[in-house]
């Protein structure tokens, strides 16, 4: 009887896992035993962190996109459809598009993260983000007819999608100001809710002086519950206001109701094991990527190696074995430092990254990462 | 604030929480971030039971609760976790 896999999102998660997986199985699949199915709602694979350079001019949205086809190996069946629901008890997902259920042995989820704006009063009407394509295109727009004034670029969500991404922003956009002899007409402050400007302390002791240097403001303790979109003011649960004239804001953050209705996690984040990404409330379900509750940032690099060590565990399972292979809670995140120039951190649940000074090679670095990302989402990384 | 010990089984704290937010396990910010997040979802007067093991949280929460105008309340230490007591008020 064969035993099937499915995998809930062609992200960097499930693109990684798929392939790895494929790879480490072959031939049961060869032979029938396994069947691995990649199930995606869009036929075209993303790479969300090419989003930070469209308001910059420097990407497009295109050059996040690469058909899914064309990434997955061929031996991964690949069904393009909406999952609108999971029994865990039947071991079933169901789908939206009228097709019946599929049954699985093993279930993934790796459905990512999603950008909620309508959350916070106001911030949809009245602030930008690049959390999206189209929100990355309009930004765009708005930073190339922006010449004077207040840009605020404020945290409001936490956990959010790629942990450096809100400091990269501020630290572009003013290198992207002073080229272009903006920079002494803008005034540039960056908000973040707790009471320094990272969540990690090593990056926070990092980037406060660089901020400083670069005559960014910073205001902490800084939780927006509303935006005021005709007085282009944020207010904030501590009681302060803050006016802007072009409001850049990473969003409020939020998992899947498919997850809630699940029984999986009440936030709609999966909780599970952080070393086995064994789903916490029901048997032989797994999560990692975005949607997964974990102990460390949501970034693709820990997507790619939670991944990884994910596929080493389901091959030793189909095959009869105990898995013995643990994720650690890798990551690494290289950090966009402006002025050309970039550094990276990496670290793991149990060790706090020291950030290296920055330097073009690592800029360079990241950049070439960027164009070789698709090796990694073909397992070749 | 008062700081007081317990244990997982018996409370000896006479705070009555209103909800409580399980944070354990949660690496910083995520604790306080949870506490903000429900904090802008209840009336005042609400007391929000915290639940953290991240070491960190007691001060920060201390911090943010005299920034914002809210009141560490007490803060019970449990076997493997804290308990952080929060009034949020007008």
């Amino acid at each position: 009887m064969t035993e099937r896999v499915v995998i809930v999102g062609g992200g960097t998660a499930g693109s990684v896992l798929a392939n790895n997986l494929a790879e480490e199985v072959d031939t049961a699949i060869d032979t029938g035993d396994v069947e691995v199915v990649l199930v995606n709602d869009r036929k075209d694979h993303v790479y969300k962190p090419t989003w930070l350079y469209v308001p910059f001019g420097e990407k497009t949205p295109e050059d996040a996109k690469r058909p899914l086809d064309d990434l997955i190996d061929r031996r991964v069946d690949l069904l393009i459809d909406r999952v609108d629901g999971i029994d865990t008890e039947s071991k079933t997902v169901s789908f939206d598009g009228g097709r019946g259920p599929l049954a699985y042995d093993h279930l993934v989820l790796a459905m990512g993260a999603q950008v909620v704006p309508e959350e916070t009063p106001g911030l949809a009407e009245g602030g930008h983000h690049f959390y999206g394509p189209e929100a990355a295109e309009e930004l765009r727009e708005e930073l190339a007819e922006f010449t004077d004034g207040h840009l605020v670029v404020s945290v409001v969500g936490v956990p959010h999608m790629c942990p450096v991404a809100p400091l990269e922003f501020p630290l572009m956009a003013d290198t992207w100001l002073r080229e272009r002899g903006l920079r002494e007409d803008v005034d540039i402050t960056y908000t973040y809710p707790i009471n320094r400007p990272h969540g990690i302390q090593s990056v926070a002791d990092w980037v406060g002086p660089l901020m400083e240097e670069r005559d960014i403001g910073v205001e902490t303790f800084f939780n927006p519950e509303r935006v005021d979109p005709d007085e282009q003011s944020v207010h904030t649960v501590e009681g302060r206001e803050l006016s802007y004239d072009l409001l850049v804001s990473i969003p409020p953050h939020d998992g899947s109701d498919i997850v809630r209705e699940a029984g999986l996690g009440d936030d709609g984040w999966v909780d599970v094991d952080p070393a086995t990404l064994e789903a916490t409330n029901a048997e032989d379900v797994y999560a990692l990527g975005d949607i997964a509750e974990l102990p460390t940032s949501k970034a693709g690099s820990a997507a790619h190696y939670a991944a990884t060590s994910l596929a080493g565990r389901l091959a030793s399972a189909v095959r009869g074995q105990r898995p013995t292979t643990e994720y650690d809670g890798k990551t690494v995140c290289f950090i966009e430092s402006g002025e050309g120039e970039a550094t990276y951190i990496a670290f793991d649940y149990d060790a706090e990254p020291t950030p290296k000074p920055p330097s073009k090679l690592i800029h360079w670095s990241k950049l070439g990462y960027n164009r070789s990302y698709w090796l990694t989402a073909r397992g070749a990384l | 604030m008062k700081v007081s010990q317990g244990s997982d089984c018996m409370s000896d704290t006479q705070l009555d929480a209103d909800v409580t937010v399980n944070a354990v396990g949660s690496s910083c910010p995520g604790p306080m971030m949870d506490l903000i997040g429900k904090a802008k979802d209840v009336e005042p007067g609400t007391v929000i039971r915290l639940q953290s093991s991240n070491e960190n949280t007691e001060p920060d929460v201390s911090e943010w609760a005299e920034k914002s105008g809210n009141e560490l309340v007490e803060v019970v230490e449990r076997e493997e976790h804290w308990d952080l007591y929060v009034r949020i008020n007008d």
